[in-house]
């Protein structure tokens, strides 16, 4: 990397807010998504309220019919796309460079292409609240009524696009971890000594690399039915309905999995560190990440049971979707045997983590009472089925992303959290969650479909729905803690240690918090697998330099994919509203279709612009970097 | 990187990974393409779903003329042949040969990409537009898609053509080289699954 | 294992007893949910011993292995334990033999397709925005809203939809099925063997009334739905009124059928009088004994519906017909009147 011969380009580095719109940096690009992923979650939030407002007594009228299949769906995309994702590409960002001991991803710049095209697709999903046509299909979007005989106005366009456009951001994204992981680890970074975290992004990664395409395809499909009068899914000009349900859950069933594995990485960490263990049967664990991913491209059509494809194929799917439990038993097993025999510490990062084991048990068993097709008959669409997703979502999920940012704070921030407010919020979150979750299994098998915008008096369902109700509000406040502590940490002094848990095993705990510009002043040795916690303990203070201190050769910041995610986002706008606005200057194209293609041409040009700018970087020189460890020495 | 300050002779065979920059893009590229290969396999399995759905449109059998097609077929396939010499130049640091072959390639894509607009605009006077039936949007989204690509690595290629004549062979110009190939190599592969699946397949069933 | 069996059978009790006999799949009405509830007591007494392992050796954990305060000592680094492994990859493939067998079998049990068997009642269910339609092809009936159904016998359902994708459910007597659109149609069988009302469901996201687009399975014994077969084909006389009688040919039989008079793009109204509800969810009852907000008196429940169809359930496809007063009021007391004697 470092070039003994340092050159005299002129070092870019901006501040203030150029900085955080140009910047490359991995740990800047974390803190973006972190701070997106954040408030598309308190908006995909604050929507989950308002569904459960409108649910906590019969025939309420609180929000009109439209409006609450609007709630619905805006609540599954933006908590599934654009909350739980980003924040997920937060920790990887944050973390998984560390834990390899790189300086960087491999492509920086498409690393930020990735979070502004995710922001612009987000922004362009959520203008449509501003406009007032809204996507209202739910988060499947299941054709015909996601087409324009059912949905005429331009909501489902707004999901289309903004989608697409997310979409886009989340692949690069993926296979720019691909490549680090492959090709940046430090030396002795074997794949069987990556941390858990570490592997569990590996494979995420190729999962979206695999999976979004199909999404991408399914899409384009739809908008070319919706905007160019194509006929895909369209019965009447011989189109398929069921032919989009495969495309979305040949995407959607691996997404369900790119949410998790993540998960599964934080929690294997957080226990391990907290129980001053190494983590029990790790290369089980390995496996079993790469068999649940592999599995998860075999399972889509156990969404589609009741669509009729026959008992051939629901019987395999059943017992493909079953199999899938075996590697998932092996996990939450390998993390009690972890604890077993530890000594477990309950900060509020481990009380996350350790909640997170039996919650997501009872999501997974759940899942395997699902993959039995005839049983399923009488889930699907019901409450039973919203309960396992939320169980395996919010409780695998979210649980585990809480305990990852306790974990991490320090290191992405140089503070760390306040644990009784940590701890308030696990409290919180965690009754309110299963008040929300657990009686909506019943609901379901009494018979109450889910997305129902209204259910009549006297069916039974009015006790739980209000328990429910009041079980989202405990988990808001849960919310509103975290958010609490946030702001109280963030005005504390910037003091946390370099292994603030002090029971830290992995290479991101030997570097300050937050680390420098560059990470690693020196490339670390790996010497075996939890590589820190093993110098710990052969009596050494940090890792064995792989190389001397020299000048460091970083990538120059770019305003260009800011420019790119505007591009599509104008691009995406245009399109949208090609059939509404006039003429271009007498064309046959529409004033939208101008809009569209001067969009287009924005994306074009910085690719242009990118291709043909050859980007020399800059280097950090010898002298800043010896500063920096005298600093902090 | 700095070592764009090399002179040419200093290169070594493989200049696309040369740097760690370069390994990382021809790695990402590999990867990129796993990723095409979904997009376009969807693709192959929506058209697959729907080539019966014909309605009142032209059946794949009258439309299809397999001369036409298997010229474009032909001028691409020689065309990914250019596109290896103009790597084996670029491995022999022939930068001139290198360039030359690139627009021998350049020009049969966009041969290749006037006869497919031939095609389409034929298929059209024939009733077959892109909204008659399932079967002519899944036909024009597939073998449309396709066509970008093929268009998208037209304008590529010939701006890193523009490239290679400024700034010459260096260990930055040729990984974006060496992907581009991979890409165009790429593009005749999936034309191959099209000829089969669309165009010879609509004659036999 | 034996020692948990009481819990379970405790278990499976207590789930029994939950919700309503005619809404809840936790108290099958027929053979078909019955099967279908055998499976998800199997399920639900293997997943709870799953759960109570897990929540056992996790208490175990949480409490026996907590840090005391100042505690300094380095646990033993394990590394893992074959033997452990392999037994919580092993039992828990046996757990799902046991689960997979049965599943399988199921599977292929309710695939069955009556639509062939002469001893069965052929039914065509087809969905609409926000609305039911059943045809009986051998009897030649088209209804709307209320299956009539005769006790013991099959009903072969066939399911399609007129628009877009709805899921035809009935949870206390059989799983439900897709209606897909296109001439894609699905099969799916059951029966009662018991007379009753059972509540039916839209179970597939299909615009702003999918949660209103209830509908009733009624069935009765053999005698009673042969009467109700033979009366629902008898011709049907107009409101004796002739302004009624005008304004509701005019207005109402465009789209709407009564007997063999008016349309049949819209709901069948022969016999409406006699359902047990108005719309799916305006439940029909005597005027003593209202208890919810949804239910009234037929007359009230008609009266309600035709003067604001969107107030009842939002985007559907009536529109509120111009109608004075008197009409309003008159075709209101017609329909109400307009009922099928079948049932003894």
């Amino acid at each position: 990397m470092a070039h003994a011969h340092a050159h005299g380009h002129a070092v870019k580095r901006y501040s203030g807010i150029m900085d955080w719109l140009t910047t490359v940096d991995h740990k800047k690009i974390g803190i973006l998504y972190l701070i997106a992923g954040g408030f598309f979650f308190l908006v995909g939030g604050l929507e989950a309220i308002l569904i459960r407002v409108q649910l906590w007594k019969p025939q309420n009228d609180f929000v009109g019919a439209d409006t609450y299949n609007e709630l619905l769906t805006m609540h599954g995309t933006t908590m599934i796309f654009l909350a739980a994702m980003p924040l997920l590409f937060a920790l990887m960002n944050a973390v998984v460079p560390l834990q390899i001991g790189a300086r960087d991803v491999a492509f920086p710049f498409v690393n930020s292409l990735g979070f502004w095209t995710f922001l612009f697709g987000g922004l362009l999903l959520n203008v449509s609240w501003i406009i007032g046509d809204v996507p209202d299909a739910g988060w499947t979007s299941y054709a015909p009524l996601a087409g324009t005989t059912y949905s005429d106005d331009h909501g489902m366009d707004y999901y289309v696009l903004g989608l697409q456009i997310a979409g886009i951001g989340t692949l690069i994204g993926g296979i720019n971890f691909l490549v680090t992981i492959i090709n940046m680890r430090a030396p002795g970074m074997t794949f069987m000594r990556m941390p858990l975290f570490t592997w569990t992004a590996f494979i995420t990664s190729a999962l979206i690399l695999f999976a979004f395409p199909a999404l991408t395809v399914g899409l384009a499909a739809l908008m070319f039915d919706r905007l160019f009068d194509a006929n895909f899914f369209d019965p009447a000009a011989g189109g398929n309905a069921v032919l989009w349900e495969h495309i979305f859950w040949i995407f959607g069933h691996p997404e369900v999995y790119i949410l998790i594995l993540p998960a599964f990485g934080v929690i294997s960490e957080v226990i391990s560190t907290f129980s001053r263990k190494r983590l029990f049967g790790y290369s089980s664990m390995v496996f079993a990440t790469i068999l649940i991913g592999f599995l998860g491209f075999m399972v889509w059509a156990h969404h589609m049971f009741t669509a009729g494809l026959g008992p051939v194929a629901n019987a395999l799917f059943s017992i493909a979707t079953m199999l899938i439990a075996v590697p998932t038993g092996i996990k939450i097993f390998n993390w009690l045997f972890t604890m077993w025999g530890g000594s477990i510490k309950f900060t509020a990062a481990n009380l996350f983590a350790v909640g997170f084991i039996p919650t997501f048990v009872m999501g997974g068993v759940t899942g395997v009472m699902l993959a039995a097709a005839p049983a399923d008959f009488q889930y699907h669409d019901s409450y039973f089925v919203v309960a396992h997703f939320h169980y395996v979502i919010v409780g695998g999920l979210i649980l585990g992303i809480f305990a990852g940012l306790h974990y991490w704070w320090p290191k992405m921030f140089g503070r760390t959290l306040n644990e009784g407010l940590g701890k308030l919020t696990f409290w919180t979150f965690f009754i309110g969650f299963h008040l929300t979750f657990f009686v909506q299994h019943f609901l379901g098998l009494m018979g109450m479909p889910r997305r129902i915008w209204q259910y009549l008096d006297g069916m039974g369902f009015n006790e739980m729905n209000m328990i429910s109700t009041i079980g989202a509000f405990l988990m808001g406040f849960g919310t509103i803690f975290f958010i609490i502590n946030v702001v109280v940490t963030a005005v504390k002094p910037k003091n946390a240690a370099n292994d603030p848990w002090e029971d830290g095993r992995t290479l991101e705990w030997t570097i300050p918090s937050p680390p420098p510009e560059y990470n690693f002043a020196q490339t670390p040795l790996v010497r075996g697998y939890d590589a820190y916690w093993k110098e710990k303990m052969d009596g050494h203070s940090g890792m064995t330099p792989a190389e001397p201190i020299g000048p460091i050769h970083m990538p120059s910041p770019s305003i260009l994919p800011f420019f790119m995610g505007l591009g599509f986002f104008i691009a995406g706008f245009g399109f949208m509203y090609a059939p509404d606005w006039g003429h271009f200057l007498g064309t046959d194209l529409t004033n939208g279709h101008a809009l569209g293609i001067f969009g287009l041409a924005i994306v074009l040009i910085c690719m242009l612009l990118r291709s043909v700018i050859d980007d020399h970087g800059f280097h950090i020189e010898e002298e800043e970097i010896l500063k920096d460890l005298g600093g902090k020495a | 990187m700095s070592a764009h300050t090399h002179v040419e002779g200093g290169l070594p065979h493989e200049p696309e990974k040369a740097t760690l920059e370069g390994r990382n893009k021809v790695l990402g590229f590999w990867l990129f393409l796993g990723g095409e290969t979904v997009l376009f396999g969807t693709l192959f399995a929506a058209f697959l779903a729907l080539r019966d759905q014909v309605l009142d449109g032209p059946t794949p059998d009258h439309l299809f003329d397999l001369k036409l097609v298997a010229a474009a077929t032909a001028i691409l396939l020689t065309s990914s042949l250019t596109s290896v010499f103009a790597i084996q130049a670029m491995h022999q640091h022939k930068v001139k040969a290198l360039i030359n072959w690139l627009i021998v390639t350049v020009v049969l894509g966009a041969c290749f990409l006037g006869l497919e607009i031939y095609e389409f605009y034929h298929y059209v006077h024939e009733g077959h537009g892109f909204t008659t039936s399932a079967f002519s949007s899944s036909f024009y989204t597939l073998v449309g898609f396709h066509g970008a690509h093929v268009l998208f690595g037209i304008l590529w290629i010939t701006l890193l053509i523009i490239q290679l004549a400024r700034k010459g062979l260096t260990v930055v110009t040729a990984p974006k080289t060496y992907v581009a190939g991979m890409y165009w190599h790429f593009i005749d592969v999936v034309w191959v699954f099209i000829f089969t699946v669309v165009y010879l397949m609509g004659k036999v069933v | 294992m034996k020692r948990l069996a009481p819990l379970m059978a405790f278990m499976v009790l207590v789930l029994a007893a939950c919700g309503r006999e005619d809404l809840s799949t936790l108290n099958p009405q027929g053979p078909v949910a019955e099967e279908q509830f055998g499976l998800m007591k199997t399920a639900i007494m293997i997943m709870s011993l799953v759960i109570v392992v897990v929540f056992a050796i996790s208490l175990y954990v949480i409490i026996r292995f907590r840090r005391r305060s100042g505690d300094k000592t380095i646990p033993k680094q394990v590394e893992g334990n074959h033997k452990l492994e392999v037994i919580w990859t092993v039992i828990p493939i046996i757990l799902l033999i046991i689960l997979g067998v049965p599943t399988v079998q199921s599977v292929f049990n309710l695939s069955k397709d009556y639509s062939n068997d002469p001893e069965a009642v052929k039914v065509i269910v087809t969905s609409h925005q926000y609305w039911w339609e059943f045809e009986y092809p051998e009897l030649g009936i088209k209804t709307a809203q209320e299956l009539v159904i005769p006790t013991g016998k099959t009903i072969a359902v066939e399911a399609k939809t007129a628009d877009v994708l709805h899921s035809f459910w009935i949870p206390s007597l059989a799983g439900k099925i897709d209606t897909n659109p296109g001439g894609n149609t699905n099969h799916m069988y059951f029966s009662s063997p018991k007379e009753g009302v059972f509540l039916g469901k839209c179970a597939e996201l299909c615009g702003p009334s999918h949660g209103l687009m209830d509908f009733k399975v009624k069935a009765v014994d053999p005698a009673s739905f042969d009467r109700w077969a033979a009366a629902i084909q008898e011709p049907v006389a107009l409101p004796s009124d002739p302004e009624v009688a005008a304004a509701f040919e005019s207005k109402c039989l465009t789209c709407h059928a009564v007997g063999d008079l008016g349309g049949p793009a819209f709901p069948n109204l022969t016999g409406i009088g006699s359902r047990e509800s108005v719309g799916g969810i305006l439940v029909n009852v005597e005027a003593d004994d209202k208890k919810y907000a949804n239910e009234d008196t037929v007359y009230n429940n008609l009266y309600k519906w035709i003067k604001d169809p969107q107030e009842v359930k939002p985007g559907n496809m009536m529109p509120t017909v111009d109608l004075t007063e008197k009409e309003l009021e008159g075709i209101a007391q017609y329909l109400s009147e307009l009922t099928l004697d079948y049932e003894q």
